[in-house]
């Protein structure tokens, strides 16, 4: 399956749902922010929602700035 | 002197003085900054996580009782303020927002039309708004109108270190706007923040100048006393310039009845 995460094309090998792909692509969960095609998801329906081929997800958080 | 406290959208702050966390060479100089002004709000961005590197989290470094105003920097019209900023209150972090609407690279002046429309629909989501503009009294009545909670006009190109180049413009406002005015981009020294609130405008923010001194810290503390020395300043009534001398001592009626006229 192929998905592209913040602009970058990922392969994954299966299936899997938003909370196991914020656990193996960001160091911390916290604070981080999802938007999957244009929508965000909090982080409590990661777990329930699942990614299919051609996904655009956002992983998106907190950096200095004025 | 008594103050009365800064009040944003019905809270209050002692602190008169915000900062930016950009560019600052560490996270240990950002949180000894932070902790030596005094601040009680401070900017942060948001970016997307970069996937090769495992930064740490800014907010890590950021004390729990400070509100925290997430810019929208990267966005170049409206939508994309506007999708930032519904992206930062997701993150259960607060709703207060920078509305910051940039759209040329090389002087990186705010676009005032693109940030009243974002500020018209955020604020009619319940957002708290403080809207960054080129000062200028007719966007400042349209935020006004469009629910802005303060407005945040530039002092010079950000950055800059310039100070108030658009001193005359900010005055109008202060004159003229019934909301709390944050003088913000350019102020490159502690002098330049106090210049602003003897104006009378009710806070500064700065970050470049913080961020990039030798000593961060020292220099966080020197804005937040120069930013309350202001602030006496303008409480205590400010005498106006004098085009002439005015003696400060009595000239007469003592070696002679008057100063001898040219």
């Amino acid at each position: 399956m192929n998905i592209i995460i913040n602009g970058a094309s990922q392969q994954l090998t299966s299936a899997k749902n938003l909370s196991d792909i914020v656990s193996s692509f960001c160091k911390h969960s916290k604070h981080v922010i999802t938007e999957l095609n244009g929508s965000i998801i909090p982080p409590d329906q990661w777990a329930q929602t699942s990614l299919k081929d051609g996904d655009a997800l956002e992983l998106v958080t907190f950096v200095g700035g004025g | 002197m008594t103050d009365t406290p800064l009040v944003i959208a019905g809270k209050s702050f002692t602190s008169r003085f915000l900062l930016g966390t950009g560019k600052f060479k560490n996270k240990k100089d950002l949180s000894d900054s932070i902790e030596s002004c005094g601040s009680e709000i401070v900017t942060v961005a948001l970016r997307r996580i970069d996937l090769e590197r495992h930064e740490e989290n800014i907010l890590e470094y950021i004390p729990p009782h400070v509100t925290l105003l997430t810019n929208t920097s990267g966005a170049r019209n409206a939508e994309e303020a506007v999708r930032i900023a519904r992206l930062a209150k997701a993150s259960g972090c607060g709703n207060w927002v920078k509305i910051e609407v940039i759209n040329d690279s090389k002087y990186l002046l705010p676009d005032n039309q693109e940030t009243v429309k974002a500020t018209q629909i955020l604020a009619a989501e319940g957002f708290v708004v403080l809207p960054y503009i080129s000062p200028d009294l007719y966007t400042a009545r349209a935020l006004v109108k469009a629910g802005a909670a303060t407005i945040m006009p530039l002092g010079s190109f950000i950055g800059s270190n310039q100070g108030l180049k658009t001193k005359e413009l900010i005055q109008v406002l202060i004159n003229e706007i019934d909301l709390p005015i944050v003088v913000d981009a350019g102020i490159g020294a502690p002098s330049q923040a106090a210049e602003a609130m003897e104006m009378g405008a009710d806070a500064v923010l700065a970050n470049t100048a913080v961020a990039t001194a030798q000593n961060p810290a020292a220099l966080a503390h020197a804005f937040a006393l120069a930013v309350k020395a202001g602030r006496i300043a303008y409480l205590s009534g400010l005498p106006q310039k004098n085009p002439m001398a005015k003696a400060s001592s009595p000239l007469t009626g003592f070696l002679y009845d008057d100063i001898p006229a040219n």
